[in-house]
């Protein structure tokens, strides 16, 4: 057996082991990304997910402006940090419809409450039917729509302060 | 001591509040009635993947998400929807990356050719042995 042939384990053992390496530090990116990014909203009606605000269907979603449909739930931690964002975005003229996720009325209340509240309209989707139906996998999530209701960026996770500009600019694309 | 160990107990159950507090929908964890269609419930079941526990199917998951699936995919077998038809409708939104069952596209075929390879790799090292071994 030739020199090389009988390394040649060894080799194989190390460019294993590199790559296990390799992606523990470098870890695959594990977001589901909604195929309907480009497509209608599908159609959809939810009950209001508090008493004293309109709920969301997506027949509002057509409106002839630009809008933002965050995904979230009072339970959601990374939620709490998204809210302020929202809030300078409604600031700054931004409408905002939200979609609470399993949810409870009381629960949703105290968290508006607390954290402030950027939603024009807010729908129940106790369970997750809507979520699924968007292509969407976990709270929070933000889809653009515009005008038509036609969803033209999906944001996976909570929107940065960092975030800001690029979806200013996203929202301007869609007018 | 105590209250120190109780307090860093209590810190570390922080996690499980982050979920939600509403009630299981009715068919996630609930066979359907008509056995039929529970068994071909739970065979579209086992071929989804959760989108929480991402090697996990939504029958094995215990996360919310994959509850609500199975509450879903229950609900329109019950009404009489065609497996292929759901699984039709959830490649739609999350790609085929929500199903476990290997598709016909590109991105496929290194798995469909691979025991053929392996297979075509065999006979010629076969091949090769059974030459060098006869008698010349």
């Amino acid at each position: 057996m030739s020199r090389a042939v009988r390394f040649a384990p060894l080799a194989i053992l190390v460019l294993l082991l590199a790559g296990l390496v390799w992606r523990l530090a470098t870890p695959a990116d594990t977001n589901v990304a909604s195929k309907l990014d480009g497509k209608p909203v599908p159609a959809f009606v939810l009950p209001a997910a508090l008493p004293n605000k309109p709920t969301l269907n997506s027949a509002d979603l057509a409106s002839g402006q630009p809008r933002i449909v965050n995904i979230f739930a009072s339970w959601c931690v990374p939620c709490i940090t998204e809210v302020k964002v929202l809030q300078e975005l409604k600031a700054r003229g931004v409408h905002i419809d939200g979609i609470a996720v399993r949810d409870r009325p009381e629960d949703i209340a105290d968290f508006l409450a607390q954290r402030g509240d950027p939603y024009e309209r807010i729908g129940s989707d106790a369970q997750s039917r809507v979520q699924i139906a968007l292509g969407s996998s976990g709270v929070p999530e933000s889809f653009i729509v515009d005008g038509k209701g036609i969803i033209r960026y999906q944001h996976i996770g909570p929107i940065a302060e960092t975030d800001m500009p690029m979806i200013l600019g996203r929202l301007e694309q869609a007018k | 001591m105590r209250t120190l160990a109780i307090i860093i107990a209590l810190l570390l159950a922080a996690p499980a509040l982050a979920d939600s507090n509403t009630p299981a929908a009715y068919w996630s964890d609930r066979q359907l009635p008509n056995p039929k269609q529970e068994a071909e419930a739970q065979a579209l079941m086992n071929e989804l993947r959760c989108l929480v526990c991402q090697g996990q199917s939504i029958a094995d998951s215990d996360a919310d998400l994959a509850a609500d699936m199975r509450d879903l995919v229950r609900r329109r077998i019950a009404a009489g929807e065609k497996p292929a038809s759901i699984r039709g409708w959830l490649v739609q939104r999350y790609g085929t990356w929500i199903s476990y069952k290997p598709t016909a596209e590109p991105a496929a075929w290194p798995l469909w050719l691979a025991p053929l390879a392996l297979l075509l790799i065999g006979a010629f090292l076969i091949r090769h042995r059974v030459r060098v071994g006869k008698p010349s």
